[in-house]
């Protein structure tokens, strides 16, 4: 169970190819992240439709195989 | 319950409470450490709020994800507008607008004190 740190960096970033994305594993145990997503696709949008993007590109991972991705999102 | 049942049972809990957590547990007893941060937040405020515990039902658990098109638990409510899960709750209390939200639109909340 689980996802790889690299895994959702690389997810994130096929959706926001100009993206700054930041991946902490908080606990080690790959179950535990925190992503800080810096992309001019946020501009204009509210934190629900930001989020909503990021676990778009994670593709159904997000509340599934990860359980924990804390996410900020901001504008460059 | 069918799915479309469950759905509108959320709208009405939703529509017929000022402000909705649905959390893993209860405010009394969280079961999540994100839905207990959001249960605090609220009760720090001094917002009275409706707990609604998607452990007691998979139906509701799943369906409450389709409903904001919002993948996790906890989801806060505030007069029938999804505001979000536990990571913008917490942004938004810390920069003060979940307290302008509150005001904004009329729920009774203590004034939040300004040495954070």
């Amino acid at each position: 169970m689980g996802m790889a740190a690299e895994d959702i960096a690389r997810m994130i970033k096929e959706s926001f190819p100009d993206a700054e994305v930041r991946i902490e594993d908080l606990t080690g145990d790959g179950n535990h992240y925190a992503a800080t997503v810096i992309s001019e696709a946020f501009r204009g949008k509210s934190r629900v439709q930001q989020h909503q993007m990021v676990y778009d590109a994670l593709k159904g991972n997000m509340g599934g195989v990860l359980h924990a991705l804390a996410l900020k999102t901001a504008t460059p | 319950m069918s799915a479309q049942d469950v759905q509108d049972w959320i709208g009405k809990q939703v529509a017929g409470n000022d402000v909705v957590l649905f959390m893993k547990g209860t405010k009394a007893m969280p079961q999540c450490g994100f839905s207990m941060q959001v249960a605090q937040i609220l009760q720090h405020l001094g917002v009275d709020f409706k707990d609604i515990n998607v452990l007691e039902d998979i139906s509701v658990r799943e369906g409450v994800k389709a409903y904001s098109k919002w993948p996790t638990i906890p989801q806060l409510y505030v007069k029938g507008e999804f505001i979000g899960g536990c990571d913008i709750v917490r942004e938004m209390f810390q920069a003060g607008e979940l307290e302008e939200l509150l005001t904004a639109k009329g729920v009774a909340h203590n004034k939040q004190a300004l040495t954070a």
